[in-house]
This record gives C-alpha cells, structure tokens and sequence, in this order.
C-alpha cells in the first residue's frame, strides 16, 4: 500500500498547527494518530498534500483538571484516556470506552481527538462523549469556541469542526458519586469497530426511582446520537426491569440503521435495543452498588 | 561423558520461533539486492468486462517508470499459468488479461519503477477504456441457460463435470425406512496468510540464470512450471523460498505475479519486487472451498446409514489454477467420514463464475467432506429421535476392519475411531453435559453440544492419485559432516510446519547426537535435491520418511566402518551418546567421530567403498494415511442476539505415533482456529454482480484470538503402517473437525425451537432471525 507523495509537519505548538493549516488550506489534514486517515491516504481515497501531527503538542496531550472540570488533550492517546487514574476516577464511563477501542496497537496511537473528528458512524468515543456531555474547543486563527457534544455530529464523518479549526480539547464534568454508568459494544467480527454501542449514565433518586439517564448510541445511524426517547421513557420511573426494557425499545426509533454483510439494518437495531437494556441495567446496578 | 538426551516425543520448543518473534527472519521482502526496480499491478475493478484499450503512454513517462506492461506485450511471448488437473474446459490463463477481464483484481498492466511509490503513481495514470459485461457470481446461476459466459470458446461456463455413479445407492434410497434430503454449503474463504505473497526475480544476464525468491510452498515443483512458461532450462532457474510467513494452500500454486516478476527481470536485466498487499491478497490469492452441496441419505430406523448420493455444484472462480478442479474430488471420496456405509455415489459439476479461482485451503477438499459426513451424522439423529453419539457407534467403521476399503475406494490405513470418540464424551463428561443442556433450556438457556468424529486423508500416494507434475513422493539428503554434525536437505518445504524442530529431533535421536548437532535445510532449489513441498499434512509422514530412509543409509554405513574398528557385526551396533555402541553393551564403544574421521579420512577401512558420510533418498507411499479424531463443543446462544459463545472446546486427535508434542498441539489450536472461524465468522462475499464485497480486513472476519475459546486437547495414538514412524499427519485435523463440531452444537442449541440447518457461516443474525422466526410459528 503505497500512499501518493505528502509533505509531513510537526506542529510544536497549536498556534503553530494552525499557521501550518493556514498556509496549506486545503491541501492540509491533521494528523493525530492516523488509524483512519492513513489507511485511506494507502488506498489513496485521500491524497492530502500536508499532513500537520498535532501528536506532539504538549498541551495537546495532557489530561488534567481545573476549574471543576476533567480536561482530555485532543492528542491524548485511547490507552491515556483508558489508563489515567483521574479519568478512572471521575469519567469512568470514558475510561471504559476508551478501553473497548480496537486492539493494543490502536489503542496506543489513535487520539480521541482524530476519533471525533473523523466521526466514524461505528467509533466507541462517541457514544461515551455525548452520554457525558463533553465540551469541544475548536481552536482557530485569533480565537476559540467551545461546542456541546450534541452539536458536534452532524452526519456520516461530518462535524461541526469548520476549515482551519482544531479540536484541541474535550472538557467534561465529573460523574457524580452515585451516579452509574456502563459502555458496552457488540465488536464487528472483522474491523472490531461497534456494531453497536451504547453508553448510559443513570442516577437515582433517594426512592431509587431513576432521577436522569443519559444514553449516547454509536454504530447504529450515521452519526452518533443521544437516545432521548429512551432517557425520557426512563425519567422519574422505578429502575426496574419492566421499565428498562420499555425505555430501550424505543433506542432505535426515528433512526434510518445501517447495515452490512455481518448485520443488515434490521438487526443493528435489534442489537441497539438488546445493548441500551443491558447497558442501562448495568448502569442502573453500579448506582445502586 | 554427557548423556545426550532423547529428543523424539519430548515437548521440544521450535528452534524457528527465536528469529520468527525477534522480527529477525528474512521473508522475501526482508531480501534487498542493489539496483532493485518495484512492480505495482494494475488490477480490473470490474468483475467481468471487455477491454477497448489501454492507454500507458502518460505511465511510460512518469518520473522513475523504466517499464509498464499490459497483455498485449506479452501476447505469444510467454505462456500461461497451467492447471495440471484434469478438466474438460481449461481456458488459457494469460498473465495479464487479454482482451478481457473475467475477476475483480484480475491483473491488466503491471508498472515498474525506481520504487513502490512511483511506480504505483504511474499505474494511477493508466488509462483503461473498459466495455463492462453482465456477470455472474451464483455457480448455480452460472450453469443456467443466457448466462453470461466468461470463456465464450467453451460455449457455456461448464469447467467439468465428474460422475461417481453406483447403482446400490439408488437401490438402498428405494428400500430405506426413511430417505434423509438436505442442501448444505461449504461457503468461500479466504485463507490470509500472515504475510502476503511476494516475488522478486533476479536475471543473471551473463550467465543466462534466473534466481526467484517467492513466497511458496513448493519451490521446486515452481521452478519446473517456471521454467517451462519462460522457456528457459531447469537447471537456470533457482528458486528459493525463504522465510514463509502461512500458505494454507494458498500458496501450494504457481501465480502470475510470480512469472511476470521473473519474465521483467530478464527483459530489464535488473532484480525486480513485487509485495502483494492485503487487498490484493484478498482478491487475486486463491480462496477455498465454495461447495455447494445437495445430497440424499438413506437410513434404517435404527440410525444405520445405508448410502449417500450426492450432488455438488463446485465455483471454480474465473480461470483454473495449479489444482483447482482436483480439489472436489476429495470432498465426494471422503464424505462417507468415518463410516462403514456400504454405497455411495456423487456428481460434481464444476463451474467458471467471475471470482477469484479456488483450490487448495487447509483441508482442500476434506473439511467440506467431514462437514457433509458429521451434518449427516447429526441429520440423522435429529429425524430419528437417536442421540448423536448412538448414531456415530451404529455406523463406526470398527477397529477391526483395518485397513479398510471404504465404499468410495479408498483404503483407510488404520483407525480406532470408537477410542476418540470415548475419550472426548469422558472429558466433556457427556451425561452431565446433557443434563445441564436439559436444564439450562427449562431457564430459557440454548445451550448445545456438539459433535464431530473426522477421519481425513493426508501424505497423499502413492503417486498415481496425483496429477502427474504433482507427485506424491518425497526426499531427502542426510549428510553427517566431518565434524559428526548432521546437515539434513528436505525436498518439503516448511512454512511454520516446524520440521527444522522435528527433523532434527529424528536425525539426533537416530545418531545418538544432541538436537543443535542438526541442520535443516530446505526451500533452495539450488541446494536441495529436488522436491515436491509441504502441503496435505504430508511433510513428517512422506518427508519425514524419506529422512529416515537416508538416515537409515548413513546410519549402515557408519556401522560397516565402525564394525572393522570394532571387531562387531554391524547388525549388533548402535549409536548413542556421540558414540557407536554394542547394543548388548553400551560401555563397549568407539566415539561417533573416529568413526566419521575414518569415513572421511584418506584411506577408506573398507576396500572400495565410497568416501564421505551422505545418502539421498526418496519416499513413495504405498497409500495415504488416514489422520482421526473427535471434537466436542458446548456452545451457548444468546436468544436475544444470536451470538454463540463457547462453554467448552475439547479435541481428541489421532494423528498416528506424535514426535513433536508441542508442534503437535500448535498445528491443532491453529487449525481450530479456522475451522470455528469457518463455522461462526468467515466468508469471502462477492455481490450478485460480481463485485468483491469482503475486499479487505475491515469486511473479512478473519479470527482473533478473543473470538475463540480456550481448547482441551487429548490425544489417541493409532499408528499407522505406511511410514517407519508410524506417523499420519496434523497440519488440517483441527480445521476438519471443528467445523462441523461447532455447526452441530449450535444446531443441537436450536433444537428445541425446531431448527434444522442454517448454512456457514453461522452469524449472529441469521441465529437471531432463525430464532425469531421459530418463536413466531
């Protein structure tokens, strides 16, 4: 596999990634781990003439916490993610996704930045970003903005990320005490992305009817999505098995599926609605526990 | 002095895998020689397709480009890829599409170039006009009257149609208690080996030699086919096959890279490489299997199985490789399994669709034999109301009988198939599994255990069986240096076999040396005797027999030398302990060395006899030997999903008298591997118009390991007669019986919601809707 000739930059800094994303327009793309935009670039599906690797800004890697805030540098690594003791502390549902990414080898290069931005209708993060309602910053020329999660996916491998943007870092609130969650994905039998994936975050209250739920399902539609008929059907009832299975029903409704030669769009569905319950009640176990 | 240890039998590590985990081995691409050009293939990416024309000349004069062919240059310049199998219709098999493409990935032009890079920046400058056709991926719809036809010469897409008749079949369908009819499909596959195939050629101008390194299982029988598609003399053609990263039969063949690499090295007078990749690996490399099975059983109410007739419609793919159409004929021969059934007949209707052709995969024939046998085997229980177990033991060939003539004219060497069969039920504890099975279903739990009793064929021989450029025998060379170390050259070509561990572990054992004192050298066509390869679990049974026959001859001559320094008849020597010892005696030796020195020395002790210490040998089986065994899986689906999940994986294998065990127990767990992996995951999908839908790893399921259980390996050992090591063979066991094992207790699962069969491979959907559907009615 032998990609079209590309001219490789090492940005030192973000304002140097993004001097180099002015300079090349078009002809850039941001490398930050490669496990997708390389294959494509062998196959020469793409052929960018610039690749700027933002894996090396410092900052880019960092996960820390400030301001009440656990903060994931863009260029942070699955197994960081999966492995650091604030995230398994405080985000574990990230963690947990983060860990159920490809293999060994994938998990020690892809980012959860290049997984975001690619936008992968069958990534792992997405589902675990939107259940936990990150903040994306997009850093460009003279300034920043920060995004919701729930804004950020706009169709198959389209994000909100606009020409000469960078996601830098995604923010997130700590998972209260008490709270549970669960990610659980059925793996493709041959790429290993997710069939299906669905992460839920469940609270409950001092009856231990459910409080709120957040349910993030990747691998079913086009884009990721937050499955609100499911966390609606769930407000306020008992946490019972009767109502998880009602509410996790309704995971794949108003959703066109897609579908393949391992599982047609009938049978994703299925699978979506068989993991929202099995997630949800493990979820609903942990707040418990 | 030290003893020096025996060494056959015990659990040796392979002395391959040091330089095979450190990254330190030298595959073909590792093989860099100066001035090396790079060759990039351009393939069809339609299925079947005229081609108006070709336009290179932008290719031609891109930056680094020193030559791009198409098929036009070679028209009439170089011959094709043979088949040497017999088939009514075998068409031409040019090594770039003349005219026309019949395959997605069939090569169209290949590019050389200064590297990969440039020469594949060129190849997407090439500029093919294509007239795309109809075409057609169904065998069955192949056959069918206005079908598009791939070779318009032939009239129709028939490559052969072969016929086994016997009228005692139809008579026993006519008077059976019950007559049992289904259709079953043995699915394509792609064998993925972990290194891809790869070829670099190097033209010695001056001397008129051609040197080929290539990725094969077969160097020699290539160098011959190699040979006679260039024209150039055998003895100027050296193949070599280095390091061999997997073949699984896949590279048991003669490909047309491997030809055009050699043909553009000599018209350049420079090396050239080429490296497959993954997608052309999954698109250009032969697949398996793609049978299509109908068949008829007839049975008496008590489970005995009277005949079975069969009908098999076989997708050869698009052009007929080294053995493609030979590959069937096992699947008929063998699928009376390990049963005495006193009739069989079959018909085998071979077809040219537009894919990939098919041949030779880890089993080649027999896995889709032992699954029509063990479906059979468990159809017939079903429909009874008899246990599975009851069934095999009613039809059991019985230990007594060996060797036994089978129906299909096959005598079976030995067997004791009761044996396996007991010693897995008491692993797996079999009444208490059934009772757990019992009660897990009254809590809605599918759980099923499945059954497999195979017996297959390997060290195919005598050579008569074989197509004539593929024979059956083996050879050997065994040199005991001047140093009294052993240098062993096989005519098989290991590629992760581990016969540089079991060789030696033969030789050291047969001169009383240790195992390092051992060198195996193979896959060098320069350097090795010729040969025939490694392929049908033949290497330690034919291989591994011509090495003794060698060994045998070196060992009677150092006894004739050492019985004049002894004052002992040879026949009351033997070696030990790098010594020639009194068998009656031990303390009364000479050491090995005085006796070798002698042998090589300047004064031979024995008048006239030859100097030096070397003998070549070579093997013709009298027959094949028969390698058995059962499996047993508990499975458990998920109702809710359909995904089956292993409870447990027991494998009672029979491969003869064992040499290596842990070779042994490798060789079975990788087998295993694409065995269940052809049971739950695996299938090579072209769309109905041909396309190749499974084009890379992201769509093809190949296993890893977390898809598969852990295995509860046992063993019998049943020896067989036809080779001095009682030996049978263990490279396909594994894939042969845990197909069908897996199939049948996934099947045994669904029992209880009235399911039949449900075709390979078994994906979570098609459980799940099978399910569904069952719960509905």
């Amino acid at each position: 596999m032998f990609p079209g000739q590309f001219e490789y930059h090492r940005a030192a800094s973000i304002k140097d990634a993004l001097d180099l994303l002015k300079r090349y327009g078009d002809d850039a793309k941001l490398l930050s781990g490669g496990h997708s935009l390389i294959p494509m670039m062998k196959l020469r599906l793409a052929q960018p003439a610039h690749l700027i690797d933002v894996t090396k800004i410092a900052e880019m890697r960092a996960i820390s916490e400030s301001g009440g805030k656990i903060v994931i540098g863009a260029a942070a690594s699955h197994d960081a993610v999966a492995n650091s003791s604030l995230v398994r502390d405080k985000l574990g549902l990230l963690a947990e996704a983060a860990a159920a990414i490809g293999d060994v080898q994938v998990r020690n290069r892809g980012t959860i930045g290049g997984s975001l931005t690619h936008a992968d209708p069958a990534a792992d993060y997405p589902a675990a970003v939107l259940a936990l309602e990150g903040e994306i910053k997009l850093e460009r020329d003279g300034g920043a903005r920060t995004i919701k999660a729930a804004d950020f996916f706009l169709d198959l491998m389209t994000t909100a990320v606009q020409p000469g943007e960078l996601l830098s870092q995604i923010a997130f609130a700590p998972i209260p005490t008490g709270t549970g969650y669960s990610y659980q994905k059925y793996p493709h039998p041959a790429s290993g992305f997710a069939m299906v994936g669905v992460a839920a975050l469940v609270s409950l209250d001092r009856s231990g009817k459910i409080a709120s739920s957040r349910v993030g399902v990747t691998g079913l539609g086009a884009k990721a999505f937050r499955a609100s008929a499911v966390e609606a059907a769930l407000a306020g009832k008992a946490a019972d098995a009767a109502t998880i299975a009602a509410a996790a029903a309704r995971t794949a409704d108003g959703i066109d599926a897609l579908g393949d030669i391992h599982a047609s769009s009938e049978y994703r569905a299925e699978l979506a609605r068989v993991y929202a319950r099995r997630t949800i009640q493990a979820a609903v176990a942990r707040a418990k526990a | 002095m030290a003893v020096v240890p025996k060494f056959v039998g015990e659990r040796i590590k392979r002395r391959e895998d040091p330089r095979l985990i450190s990254g330190t081995a030298t595959y073909v691409d590792d093989v860099r020689l100066p001035d090396t050009l790079a060759a990039v293939v351009l393939r069809s990416p339609y299925p079947h397709a005229r081609i108006n024309s070709i336009d290179v000349a932008a290719a031609r004069s891109a930056p680094g480009v020193v030559a791009v062919l198409t098929g036009g240059d070679l028209k009439d310049k170089v011959g094709g890829i043979p088949c040497v199998a017999p088939a009514e219709h075998i068409p031409f098999h040019p090594l770039l599409a003349q005219g026309k493409v019949r395959f997605v990935g069939e090569s169209v032009a290949i590019v050389v170039a200064s590297d990969a890079y440039k020469a594949q920046d060129a190849a997407d400058l090439i500029d093919v006009d294509y007239n795309p056709l109809d075409a057609v991926s169904d065998p069955e719809k192949a056959l069918e009257d206005g079908a598009p036809v791939l070779h318009e010469e032939f009239g129709n897409n028939l490559v052969t149609r072969a016929l086994v008749p016997n009228p005692a079949v139809d008579e026993a369908i006519a008077k059976a208690d019950k007559v049992i009819k289904f259709r079953i499909v043995n699915q394509r596959l792609a064998p993925v080996p972990m290194e891809p195939r790869g070829v670099l050629a190097n033209w010695h101008q001056a001397s008129g030699h051609l040197t080929i390194w290539t990725s094969t299982q077969i160097p020699h029988l290539l160098r011959s086919g190699l040979a006679a598609v260039l024209g150039l003399p055998e003895n100027r053609v050296r193949v070599i096959a280095p390091e061999v990263g997997g073949g699984f039969g896949a590279k048991l063949n003669f490909y047309r890279e491997e030809a055009l690499v050699a043909y553009l090295s000599r018209m350049l007078g420079r090396p050239v490489k080429w490296i497959e990749r993954r997608r052309e690996n999954l698109a250009a490399t032969t697949h398996g299997r793609d049978q299509i099975t109908y068949l008829e059983v007839p049975v008496k109410k008590d489970g005995t199985v009277l005949g079975i007739k069969a009908k098999f419609i076989c997708d050869m793919g698009a052009y007929l490789q080294l053995l493609t159409p030979a590959i069937p004929g096992f699947s008929g021969l063998m699928m009376t399994g390990c049963y005495k059934i006193p009739a069989m007949s079959f018909e085998q209707v071979m077809v040219f669709t537009n894919k990939m052709a098919t041949d030779a995969y880890r089993g080649a024939g027999r896995p889709e034999a032992a699954y029509i046998a063990e479906r059979t085997m468990d159809m017939v229980a079903g429909e009874l109301g008899l246990d599975p177990v009851e069934v095999r033991r009613r039809n059991f060939i019985p230990k007594e009988a060996f060797p036994y003539a089978t129906c299909a004219g096959l005598v079976y060497d030995s067997g004791d198939y009761n044996a396996a069969l007991n010693k897995a039920l008491e692993i797996v504890d079999y009444p208490k599994m059934r009772a757990e099975q019992a009660d897990a279903l009254k809590h809605g739990r599918y759980v099923g255990i499945g059954i497999a009793s195979y017996v297959e064929i390997c060290g195919l021989g005598p050579s008569v069986m074989l197509p004539p450029k593929v024979p059956g025998w083996e050879s050997a060379t065994v040199r005991m240096e001047p140093d009294s170390r052993v240098t062993v050259l096989t005519g098989i070509s290991p590629h992760g076999q581990g016969q540089e561990t079991t060789f030696a572990q033969m030789a050291a054992d047969a001169f009383g040396i240790d195992i390092d004192d051992v060198a195996v050298v193979h896959g060098d066509t320069a350097i090795v005797q010729y040969g025939v390869g490694t392929f049908g679990s033949r290497g330690l049974s034919v291989g591994g027999a011509a090495l003794m026959m060698s060994v045998g001859k070196v060992q009677d001559k150092l006894k004739k030398i050492a019985s004049t320094m002894m004052e002992a008849p040879p026949d009351q020597l033997t070696f030990a302990n790098r010594t020639v010892a009194l068998k009656s005696d031990a303390a009364k030796s000479i050491p090995l060395q005085a006796v070798v020195d002698a042998a090589y020395g300047w004064k031979m002790p024995i008048p006239g006899m030859e100097p030096g210490l070397d003998a070549t040998s070579v093997f013709e089986p009298a027959g094949c030997t028969f390698p058995f065994g059962t499996h047993i899986s508990v499975v458990e689906i998920d109702p809710d999903t359909g995904v089956v999940k292993f409870l447990r994986y027991i494998a009672v294998d029979d491969c003869g008298n064992i040499i290596s065990p842990l070779l042994v127990a490798g060789q079975v767990h990788g087998g295993i591997a694409q065995g269940i992996a052809q049971a739950l995951y695996e299938e090579v999908v072209y769309d109905e118009n041909g396309q190749l839908v499974t084009a890379t790893l992201m769509d093809y399921a190949a296993p890893r390991a977390q898809m598969l259980p852990r295995y509860e390996l046992a063993h019998t050992v049943t020896p067989s007669p036809l080779n001095p090591m009682g030996v049978k063979g263990v490279g396909e066991a594994g894939t042969i019986g845990s197909t069908p094992c897996v199939v049948n207790a996934v099947m045994d699962a669904l029992k209880p919601l009235g399911i039949r069969h449900i075709d390979m491979p078994l994906r979570p959907e098609k459980l799940w809707r099978a399910i569904k559907d069952a719960k509905k009615a």
